[in-house]
């Protein structure tokens, strides 16, 4: 049945004012990242600028980020990779068989506070001499993504009928030759999800790095902070950078926005 | 998966078994499945997860502080008097974890609700509403807190900019005393309110129409229909919409961070549990004290993650 007309002009101004609420404060942070800090400070040039370029290349080139960037999309890769080769055999196994008790064990880890690993991992790494290293890094962003990549594959898996892989048996294939030949092929696009939603999971992740990364380690989110002094703030500089920091996790989301909603929603209709 | 494709040569006595070709280490690969697949994650998880928070208990029992390297002795459950005493810094911190996590939940779930339910029906336009939706949930928090710290700067940001054109005087927001928690409380239901949207659409999508047409022809208004019909069907999902962002409210740090900085500001008026015990750990060193607040706030998230899943299957029924 048709909405009526009066429910249909509601639900219209209502969206208008939902999509504005969302979008305005990201337009307002990235218009201010092409201000001079003098016309932020300049209340009557709130709409009405010349667009400077100038943080960017204070963002850009001074303060370092393209190294910064670096820094973060090697953690991302690296930490989602991982997770995924680990993962997605492991969900794959609780999945056909069941193992509700260890599936609880690893998704305890959605649950655990970060702050209760980064003691002892602070503790057993600097003793190691590895805090300030990429390896820590990687491995604490496995943490958050690992059990991210079980969940979004348990499900998936779970949604992939057994006569599949039972008939690749009768086939001739092994177990192992049916889930690599069989399985994971029509995994591919649970892979994608699991795989984008840890990427975007890891690039975002502010806590671990600000504990164990070093000066040559540093990530974007924490890089963040060179914008923050204790006297002042370098508004322009700041919103340039996060804007560097948003914008390529934004348009990622964008491109592949189909995986990142079923990846985010997984397991929600279950009931 | 040259394994499969080897010809079987090493057992003369089952010559009827073609299909079975496989090499030893196949076999037992094969057999072994189950743990050979799971044992890495499982590994990973049992080293750097459990381990450490068996750690953290046993620090929790400790007066470890300072160096790393120093030593540290017993000392009972000395730590869980002191902390499960301070009405200074630990209750005040609990007090402002249930306040943060109740409030964000309820208008988080409330607009979610609101929001996917005006979206639950095709209309024109929808594909850029969706995209209006997602950009709050994957910007990253640090610089989310960034950006409404200037937006809400008292001097020179949009906010007081509106009220004023409205009549209505500055407001100190992040830098007052008693405006800051309610302003972080603000800016979480900013971004995480499409998060329970995007659920409890995906959970509408899935119900089916007959429920809903049987009710219409009944003559329920779409108050009743909603309140009689949609809801109960929808409650399990709602129900774990309100698990997975609870998890994450009570644990929420970075915006935190990012608006107040160490200790939650300098009278720690955003100061939750998760705050207090990263400030424990890295601004003082106190590694005892943080594991007991540690364990008390885990011992907290699992009461409330019990008490959720406990409801759901009630309503399952």
């Amino acid at each position: 049945m048709k909405p009526s007309k009066p429910y249909r002009v509601f639900r219209n101004s209502a969206l208008v004012v939902v999509v504005f609420a969302l979008m305005a404060p990201l337009l307002w942070m990235i218009a201010a990242s092409f201000k001079t800090n003098v016309d932020i400070y300049d209340t009557a040039k709130a709409f009405v600028f010349s667009p400077s370029l100038k943080n960017y290349e204070t963002v850009l080139q001074q303060a370092n980020y393209l190294e910064f960037i670096g820094n973060s999309l090697w953690v991302a890769f690296a930490a989602t990779t991982l997770s995924l080769l680990l993962g997605v055999p492991a969900a794959y196994s609780m999945s056909r068989f069941s193992m509700k008790k260890s599936a609880l064990v690893v998704l305890m880890a959605r649950v655990i506070p970060g702050v209760s690993l980064l003691v002892p991992w602070y503790y057993v790494f600097s003793n190691l001499k590895m805090v300030g290293g990429f390896t820590v890094l990687i491995l604490s962003h496995m943490f958050v993504s690992l059990p991210l990549i079980v969940y979004i594959m348990m499900g998936y898996f779970d949604g992939l009928p057994a006569e599949l892989e039972e008939a690749a048996l009768v086939d001739g294939l092994t177990h192992i030759g049916a889930f690599r030949r069989i399985t994971l092929p029509l995994s591919v696009a649970g892979v994608a999800t699991a795989g984008i939603l840890s990427f975007i999971f890891s690039w975002n992740n502010f806590m671990f790095a600000l504990v164990l990364s070093g000066s040559d380690t540093k990530t974007l989110p924490v890089a963040i902070f060179d914008f923050v002094g204790y006297a002042s703030i370098d508004w322009g500089g700041l919103m340039a950078a996060a804007t560097v920091v948003t914008l390529p996790i934004m348009l990622i989301a964008l491109f592949v926005q189909k995986y990142v909603v079923s990846g985010l929603t997984a397991g929600a209709t279950k009931g | 998966m040259s394994a499969v494709l080897t010809p079987r040569t090493d057992s003369p006595e089952a010559p009827a078994a073609p299909v079975d070709t496989t090499s030893a280490w196949s076999r037992w690969a094969n057999e072994h499945r189950k743990w050979l697949f799971a044992a890495p994650a499982m590994a990973f998880v049992a080293v750097l997860i459990i381990f450490p928070v068996a750690w953290t208990g046993y620090l929790s029992l400790t007066d470890a502080e300072g160096s790393v390297r120093a030593e540290s002795e017993f000392i009972g459950f000395q730590n869980y008097l002191d902390v499960l005493t301070d009405t200074d810094r630990f209750w005040p911190a609990v007090w402002r974890t249930v306040l943060f996590t109740g409030v964000v939940l309820f208008f988080e779930v409330v607009l979610g609700m609101a929001i996917a339910l005006l979206l639950w029906r095709p209309f024109r336009g929808e594909k850029w509403v969706r995209v209006a939706i997602l950009l709050p949930l994957v910007a990253t928090p640090v610089a989310v807190g960034m950006m409404w710290r200037l937006i809400f700067d008292p001097n020179i940001g949009m906010a007081n900019q509106l009220l004023g054109w409205i009549g209505i005087g500055p407001q100190p927001w992040l830098a007052g005393q008693h405006s800051a928690l309610p302003t972080t409380m603000f800016i979480d239901i900013w971004q995480w309110t499409p998060m329970v949207v995007l659920i409890l659409l995906a959970g509408l999508t899935s119900l089916s129409d007959e429920p809903q047409e049987a009710a219409r022809i009944d003559g329920a208004s779409s108050w009743q229909r909603f309140r009689h019909v949609t809801l109960p069907l929808l409650m399990p999902t709602v129900i774990v919409a309100i698990l997975l962002r609870g998890i994450d409210a009570l644990k929420t740090f970075d915006i935190l961070y990012a608006t107040k900085g160490r200790g939650g500001g300098s009278f720690h008026e955003v100061e939750t549990l998760n705050v207090y015990a990263y400030g424990l750990s890295f601004d003082y060193n106190d590694y005892g004290v943080s594991s007991t607040v540690l364990i008390i706030f885990f011992l907290i998230i699992i009461g409330v993650m019990w008490a959720l899943t406990y409801r759901k299957k009630g309503l399952g029924r």
